[in-house]
């Protein structure tokens, strides 16, 4: 198992090792599950490379967290199949892996009359997506359903197989599973320039060179220029749609129980109200377009927006505590579909464009990408892909035994019953297993997505400094 | 169900939860008082609860400080004869006075006759208080600061902004110069700091830190670290301080958490549990005291709250207590709170306290319920906001247990010898 994250990539002496087979730019959750569907042919050798010292640290890491039917998308369009097979592939995958999911369903609020009226189109859209299973239900219900919904719900469209899902544990599953079959993850490795060298691509890179013959281009929001080092030309821009969030307090988490969709009319997207896994309740996103890939900052004027939408939506929502704020940046193109590209000639994909849906698609995305390389280099020799071995992500949802409920694991290691971050209950064991797992964590950020540890409403005001000691200590 | 047949189940015969100094002094006025067993539950590994990090003076006589006053407290409570159970977690309800509790040899359920809980308060971290930008290392509140540097010994930074220029905001002050930190300055939303003359003197003065007022942090800087704040001052102007931590101080809240999973109903005004004079609240044999009622009185106020309860309990226990029930004291703008919040006309209060939104000079406050004056008492000084303003309790007699909600107001509210002038 290989994992490093500093030094020269290539260690002075062996610059004649055997070049990858394939290599995936980016550790999000695309890259990561692209990275795991190739290490399904052991005989491949496999770079994973991530500009940032963890996986699922970029857009990956701040989305909406919904496992989505495809219902809304465009029908015929790629996202719209990659959507419908990808919640297939990764609710079973999750439910094999240890994913937290939970399948609350989703309703569609119609707050005015334009909403009312799109509310047919939507559903008739459903059917052409291949989703049978949405109605329309009428203000009675929808409040039936929703009782703490504010006034002037005038109905909804109910879509009952959304779920939530944990996107923290979803990356790092693929990602330890790929790392575990053997893939090569290169940590805080950053592509610089792209070169041919004798019919393999060679990356120069912020540790030094990587020779790799067939290249995967899952750069997120720096794909574009990715595509233009390898290209010398693009044929899509990504320009950053930052979306703004509120998570509120797990005791907010009564107030609502299904993810609650905005209607899209003419007049813009509203915002969601949706549970978490982590029994947290998320307001948001904004639809902010940028020109800034770093622009991850929140700000006044897109809090109170939200606060006020989801006052309208959710009046008691926003009086519980609220537990973080952030910002996503989602790789929107110019284009309304994926971007999913083989170039045959230069051994070259990429996978651009991938938008909020691409946690749902991602192990479609990954099947497509892997038949793709397979057409295009059939020396790599993708035809007989093994099952790799199983993993068990330790559990972040509330909807599932975690370790401080366990009797029988307190009592087979009493660091599983220590609890060290109090709001999330977090205990000392699963501290200890997180920094000494596969994928260890390279900051408390990291450290909060593999645990919760500090991410809860007092956010390191009681457990700050020994959650810290322990990651420091690496769990001792 | 599974889980719930590898519980330990207990029986004792009164359950405190949180070992700070409110939850010790009620645990050692029962245990102190023959009332069979008295368990102490306390999540952390050490008792003592939040003195524990406070290495400044000023608990209690002859400059004793929080550690000190801490190991007291623990001591005299395991003296009584109480159980301190550190490391132990009560993470639920699993009827009106059982607990569930989690530690590390295993999952129990406890029952008790009585359920005292004092489990405190927090200051609100920067992303409740909604401060815009981005989420760098390097931003903490007091509480982290205080555990960083006094019990890890851990490096903070070198140059901090602190945030909250309320009286824990020179406890922060003291934490970072123990650290070898540079202050470069210290913010406050309000008008005027809150420090008192004399600590702000000795901010100034003892440490060389600019006090900004009427500046609020309109952005946190940096990627992974942070790397500055952006104020913006009253009169709209924008300026950066650099600095590589900040310290949000103050905006205490109670600890609310497993008095709200146990349905125990709260207050409005403090989001604390509501509770009469005798520290009773709305669910029959629980009761609440210390901090987790009013955030934030001092550490000598919670114990001598937890004495109290002590007797309420007993009380309880025994059927001598007076009955249950009463209006709720409810207060008026600019006041935001008031403690405790119940009244029973046959339970004696020493004292309320209560917080303002804003600053008040001399004000009157007017108790009344339904129409009928209860009380009126002048306040000799200025009030400020996050400090406390205290109401004398004699006049709890006089209420109707029948009547409506009692209100409290701040009486000649713009002018008049006697009244207020805001700002």
């Amino acid at each position: 198992m290989t994992v490093t994250t500093k030094g020269p990539l290539s260690p002075r002496g062996q610059m004649s090792s055997r070049p990858y087979d394939v290599a995936v730019v980016g550790a999000g959750v695309v890259g990561a599950a692209i990275a795991r569907e190739l290490a399904r042919h052991p005989h491949l050798r496999i770079a994973l490379v991530e500009a940032s010292g963890d996986v699922g640290d970029g857009t990956s890491k701040a989305n909406t967290a919904i496992l989505h039917t495809g219902f809304d998308a465009v029908p015929g369009s790629l996202e719209s199949r990659l959507v419908g097979e990808g919640q297939r592939l990764l609710a079973a995958y999750a439910a094999e892996s240890g994913i937290p999911v939970e399948p609350v369903g989703a309703l569609l609020v119609a707050w005015d009359d334009a909403q009312l009226d799109a509310l047919p189109g939507l559903l008739e859209k459903a059917g052409r997506n291949g989703y049978g299973a949405a109605r329309i239900i009428d203000a009675d219900e929808t409040r039936a359903r929703e009782p703490h919904l504010g006034p002037g719900a005038l109905g909804a469209l109910d879509v009952p197989g959304e779920s939530i899902i944990c996107p923290w544990t979803t990356t790092l599953a693929y990602a330890t599973q790929a790392v575990r079959s053997g893939v090569d993850l290169h940590l805080n490795t950053r592509v610089e320039t792209v070169s041919p060298e004798g019919g393999d691509h060679l990356l120069a890179t912020s540790r030094g060179a990587l020779r790799a013959r067939f290249l995967v281009n899952a750069a997120g929001l720096n794909a574009d220029v990715l595509d233009r080092l390898v290209l010398g030309r693009g044929d899509f821009t990504v320009t950053p749609r930052r979306g703004q969030l509120i998570v509120f307090d797990e005791l907010a988490r009564d107030l609502v129980r299904h993810i609650l969709l905005p209607v899209p009319t003419a007049l813009g997207k509203g915002v969601l109200v949706a549970p978490t896994v982590y029994g947290n309740v998320l307001l948001g996103p904004t639809a902010e377009d940028l020109d800034d890939k770093a622009a991850t900052g929140t700000t006044a004027d897109g809090l109170d927006g939200l606060l006020s939408k989801g006052r309208r939506i959710l009046p008691a929502l926003v009086d519980e505590e609220v537990t973080a704020v952030y910002a996503g940046l989602r790789a929107a193109t110019e284009h309304d579909d994926y971007r999913i590209r083989c170039h045959e000639e230069r051994r070259y994909v990429t996978v651009g464009g991938i938008r909020s849906t691409g946690l749902t698609a991602s192990m479609a995305i990954a099947a497509y990408v892997a038949g793709l390389i397979a057409e295009a280099d059939p020396g790599l020799d993708l035809k007989e892909p093994v099952e790799p071995a199983p993993v068990h992500m330790p559990n972040l949802g509330e909807a599932f035994p975690r370790p401080y409920q366990r009797a029988d694991l307190i009592a087979t290691d009493p660091a599983y019953g220590t609890i060290v971050c109090h709001c999330e209950r977090v205990t000392r064991g699963e501290i200890r297993d997180a920094l000494i797992s596969t994928i260890p964590p390279a900051s408390l950020e990291g450290l909060r997505r593999r645990t919760r540890a500090r991410g809860g409403r007092c956010q390191g005001f009681y457990c700050g400094a020994a959650v810290r000691a322990l990651h420091e200590g690496r769990g001792e | 169900m599974r889980a719930a047949m590898t519980r330990r189940q207990r029986s004792v015969d009164v359950v405190v939860v949180g070992a700070g100094p409110a939850g010790l002094a009620a645990a050692r006025g029962l245990a102190g008082h023959g009332v069979g067993v008295v368990e102490v539950l306390e999540r952390e590994a050490v008792a003592g609860g939040v003195p524990r990090h406070c290495h400044h003076r000023g608990f209690g006589r002859w400059g004793v400080t929080g550690p000190q006053y801490a190991a007291r407290v623990v001591e005299a409570a395991l003296g009584s004869g109480a159980r301190v159970r550190t490391g132990v977690t009560a993470t639920g309800w699993a009827g009106p006075l059982t607990l569930e509790t989690t530690g590390p040899h295993g999952l129990e359920r406890i029952a008790a006759r009585a359920v005292v809980l004092a489990t405190g308060a927090r200051e609100r971290p920067r992303s409740a208080r909604l401060v815009p930008g981005t989420r760098p290392a390097g931003v903490l509140t007091t509480g982290e600061l205080q555990q960083a540097v006094h019990l890890y010994g851990q490096r903070v930074g070198t140059r901090a902004v602190v945030v909250g220029a309320e009286p824990v905001g020179y406890a922060a002050l003291s934490a970072l110069r123990r650290a070898g930190v540079t202050v470069a300055a210290l913010t406050t939303e309000e008008p005027r700091h809150q420090l008192g003359l004399a600590w702000a003197a000795a901010a100034r003065l003892g440490h060389g830190v600019p006090v900004l007022t009427g500046a609020t942090v309109a952005e946190l800087l940096g990627g992974g670290r942070v790397s500055g704040v952006r104020l913006r001052h009253r009169d709209g102007r924008l300026t950066t301080v650099d600095c590589d931590t900040v310290v949000f101080t103050g905006d205490f809240v109670p600890d609310h958490e497993l008095a709200r999973r146990g349905g125990v109903a709260l207050d409005p005004g403090t989001r604390g549990p509501a509770v009469d004079g005798a520290f009773r609240t709305g669910a029959e044999g629980v009761f609440a005291v210390g901090n987790v009622l009013h955030a934030v009185e001092p550490a000598l106020w919670a114990a001598r709250e937890g004495a109290l309860a002590a007797d309420a309990v007993r009380g309880f226990l025994d059927g001598s207590g007076p009955a249950a029930g009463g209006p709720a004291i409810e207060v008026a703008a600019p006041l935001r709170w008031v403690a405790p919040n119940r009244a029973v006309p046959q339970v004696p209060v020493e004292g309320f306290v209560l917080r303002t939104s804003e600053a008040l000079t001399r004000p009157v406050l007017v108790v009344t319920q339904d129409g009928r004056r209860l009380h009126r008492q002048y306040v000799p000084r200025r009030a400020l906001p996050h400090r406390t303003l205290r109401l004398a309790g004699r006049w709890t007699g006089k209420v109707d247990a029948a009547g409506g909600p009692v209100r409290i107001t701040v009486s000649g509210l713009g002018g008049g010898i006697f009244g207020a002038a805001a700002k």
